[in-house]
């Protein structure tokens, strides 16, 4: 539904534009959908524009055959949100902001917030050096119960 | 960066070595006998049968579709009241149905003469107290005693069956077959009791099972809920919003309980002294209003009752049920006011408010019937000593009584009906077209869940202890919560916002439950009482010839067979209960060792997953240390 008629025939080169990618029901109510067409789109223009491959890569990461460690490793990437390769408290502090909503009273305030991150970083930052790089993510996410549950997406 | 083509090409070899797999599986069926052969494709279609019928039952289940529309739109924890309003209207039907075919049929079928059946009318033995004249349809009747009897119950409505004193039947004969009516009345209440007993304890141990499961793990809860909270399976925009709001609020109780957990530890003793000391004080107070509401109750009572005589006004007839509604209305808001005086934490809050207000509103149930019978029980002259009532003013008393109960139920229905036109919607009416500051401020009212389910088992608790009195009150109870579902619904769309704290379901059906369970236990008790220890009324009822409701038990047993009354009283003896008792106590003992046991080896599982995580905490430390030397 997102191609229009006659871009049909070749529906393989085609880019479509981030604004018609977000109108899909599993992204609009998505409060990282954003960042999930940044971390798969491959357009060099910056853009977030996605093509027919971007597409089933998002899709296959999301799926349920996809491993713990391939979901773990996008999950890392999405939750990045200053692509540098590590979650530092700003990325943290972002990733509560879009767990809680975005208007102003959702948020939590700051001392709640400060005492929210020390308890994460104290439960997943194992070389404590004040921030996530991969592989300690990748180890809290796998012994978190709910993450493979809630990190799919079903068309 | 990992490109999911290498993952694909070994899910592909997976999937071959699956197909591979099956393959062998089938060729070793063929080589099964037939008679296993037969055994597996019966199964799998008995299964099939089963499953197909599963669906077609739970088309018939009552309100399937407005209970599923309503846990789309405003979450699980309001969905949970709904499902507990219908479970009520079934519980209520089958008691009705129970009462009605082997109670209110019999009497009937034999007063009618239908199948050619008869009864017995033994007359009674002391004829001063049998003395019954309701005043019924007598004389001249005014045209508004009708919406008069019918709202409390008296006048033509008395010597309807919907009352105790209609079933003045010993024995009814239905052709050749001798039915004994009052041994049935008292077994088919103990029956109602025992059957709600049992499907309240069936419903609760799912909940219970599923309270174990979803217990909160305190490894790792803020990393699970912060980088696994989100459920990307959300399509629609509202749930999207409910399910913000519902992790805001999850992660502000948490952090709060570890503020306060850190307060609590911190504080020295003269702190603690002052909140003990303050506690004390406070819940002197909370005494004190509970004896102000019960003193109230009785005066009310004592009040009603003693103006019963004069059946003119509605006012005076209704004056317990208005205590009763006012003191439960008031009591739960001093309460809340108390409670964050004295410093617990928020879900300990909870808590200990519901279970205030839970035994205000069933303690005042308690209360106006010991008023009652302290009324009917209180004799003055010889004769009425040995009728052991008041058989002037109550020569019927169960009737009256019936009459009480029937009466509160009544008036909890149209206390429901009338908060919901004349409170909701005009609030919501003036905040829609008004947009002046202190109105929008109030706002809509929120759907308090555990003040709307502390109303309907307070009504549930008053229908358990009325139906002894009155069979034909389940009946009126199912209507009513038939029609208040619909009146909840209708308020929660269009005049109720959804609560900023939304709870979670499966602890809040637990709840439910457990407070039912206290209702119902609640109304053993005066059941109890007045079946075995206050003197039934001799001019009505089935029990007329007997001393007390429960005597017609002994009386049957003595019409059994020898051998059989040896064997009952044999079990009734304390040769059969003491080492019955006994084996009871170690098969208990037993279950909570094991319960022990297991417990203990949760902790060292526990423990095991502790040493774990500290075990690769060292080993990668190390892996570091290596990689930076090397």
């Amino acid at each position: 539904e997102l191609l229009p008629e006659e871009e049909k025939e070749n529906a393989r080169s085609v880019r479509i534009p981030k604004s018609r990618i977000l109108t899909l029901p599993e992204l609009r109510a998505n409060p990282f959908q954003h960042r999930i067409c940044r971390v798969f789109s491959t357009s060099e223009d910056g853009d977030d524009s996605m093509s027919f491959e971007d597409f089933l890569d998002m899709l296959s990461v999301f799926s349920d055959s996809a491993t713990s460690e391939i979901k773990s490793h996008y999950a890392f990437r999405i939750f990045d949100f200053d692509d540098d390769g590590t979650l530092d408290k700003k990325d943290l502090e972002n990733l509560v902001n879009c767990l809680t909503g975005q208007s102003e009273e959702s948020r939590l305030n700051s001392a709640e917030m400060e005492q929210l991150i020390q308890n994460i970083l104290e439960e997943s930052d194992i070389d404590k050096d004040g921030t996530i790089n991969l592989s300690e993510f990748q180890h809290v996410i796998s012994r978190s119960p709910d993450f493979a549950s809630s990190f799919k997406i079903v068309l | 960066i990992l490109k999911p083509t290498d993952d694909s090409l070994s899910q592909l070899v997976k999937e071959l070595y699956f197909l591979f797999l099956r393959e062998f599986q089938q060729a070793d069926i063929k080589y099964l006998s037939g008679w296993n052969q037969w055994k597996r494709s019966s199964r799998k279609s008995w299964k099939k049968v089963f499953d197909e019928a599963k669906e077609v039952l739970s088309y018939l289940e009552l309100w399937r579709h407005d209970i599923h529309s309503i846990e789309g739109k405003f979450g699980t924890g309001i969905q949970s009241y709904f499902s507990f309003l219908r479970f009520l209207v079934l519980l209520n039907f089958v008691i009705f149905t129970l009462m009605f075919s082997f109670v209110t049929l019999p009497s009937i079928i034999s007063k009618y003469g239908i199948f050619n059946s008869s009864f017995d009318e033994i007359p009674a033995k002391k004829p001063h107290c049998t003395v019954y004249t309701p005043s019924g349809n007598k004389g001249l009747i005014y045209f508004y005693t009708y919406p008069k009897d019918l709202l409390s119950g008296t006048g033509f409505l008395e010597m309807t069956s919907l009352f105790y004193g209609y079933y003045t039947i010993d024995a009814a004969w239905i052709s050749i077959f001798r039915y004994n009516l009052p041994l049935a009345y008292l077994l088919t209440t103990f029956a109602y009791l025992a059957l709600s007993l049992l499907w309240i304890i069936k419903r609760s141990v799912e909940g219970f099972k599923q309270n174990l499961v979803h217990d909160e793990d305190q490894f790792q809860s803020y990393c699970n809920k912060v980088f696994a909270g989100w459920d990307f399976c959300i399509t629609d925009l509202n749930a999207a919003r409910l399910k913000h709001r519902s992790l805001q609020y999850e992660l502000k109780t948490d952090l709060e309980e570890e503020r306060l957990k850190q307060k609590i530890a911190d504080r020295t003793m003269k702190d603690k002294l002052r909140i003990y000391s303050l506690r004390i004080f406070l819940n002197i107070i909370v005494l004190a209003v509970l004896s102000g509401c019960f003193y109230s109750i009785y005066r009310a009572t004592v009040f009603s009752q003693g103006n019963i005589s004069n059946v003119t006004n509605l006012l005076v007839q209704y004056l317990p049920s208005i205590v009763i509604t006012l003191a439960n209305f008031i009591a739960p808001q001093i309460f809340s006011v108390l409670i964050r005086l004295e410093d617990y934490s928020p879900a300990f809050e909870i808590r200990l408010t519901l279970m205030r207000c839970v035994f205000v509103r069933l303690a005042n149930i308690g209360v106006l019937l010991f008023s009652l019978w302290s009324q009917i029980s209180y004799c003055a002259t010889e004769k009425c000593k040995a009728c052991g009532y008041n058989y002037e003013l109550y020569p019927c008393w169960e009737s009256q009584v019936g009459q009480e109960m029937y009466k509160l139920l009544i008036f909890d229905f149209i206390i429901i009906v009338a908060v919901t036109l004349f409170v909701d919607f005009p609030r919501k009416l003036l905040v829609t077209y008004c947009s002046c500051k202190p109105v929008q401020w109030c706002g809509l009212q929120e759907f308090g869940i555990s003040d709307n389910v502390l109303e309907i088992i307070y009504g549930q608790t008053i229908c358990w202890i009325g139906t002894f009195y009155s069979p034909l009150l389940p009946a009126i109870a199912t209507m009513k919560y038939f029609i208040v579902f619909y009146i909840k619904k209708i308020s929660l769309i269009h005049t109720r916002k959804p609560s900023a704290r939304p709870i979670r379901a499966s602890s809040s059906n637990f709840f439910f439950l457990v407070v039912l369970l206290i209702g119902l236990v609640l109304a053993f008790i005066p059941l109890g009482i007045s079946i075995a220890h206050i003197p039934s009324s001799k001019a009505c009822g089935p029990f007329r010839n007997f001393n007390t409701s429960w005597a017609v038990v002994p009386h049957t047993i003595l019409g059994f067979p020898t051998g059989l009354q040896k064997v009952l009283y044999g079990i009734a003896s304390e040769a059969f209960a003491v080492p019955f008792f006994m084996v009871i106590c170690l098969v208990m003992f037993y279950f909570i060792a094991l319960a022990g046991a297991h417990k203990r080896v949760v902790e060292q599982l526990r423990e095991q997953l502790v040493m774990e995580s500290r075990d690769k905490l060292f080993l990668i430390r190390k892996i570091t240390e290596a990689q930076k030397h090397t």
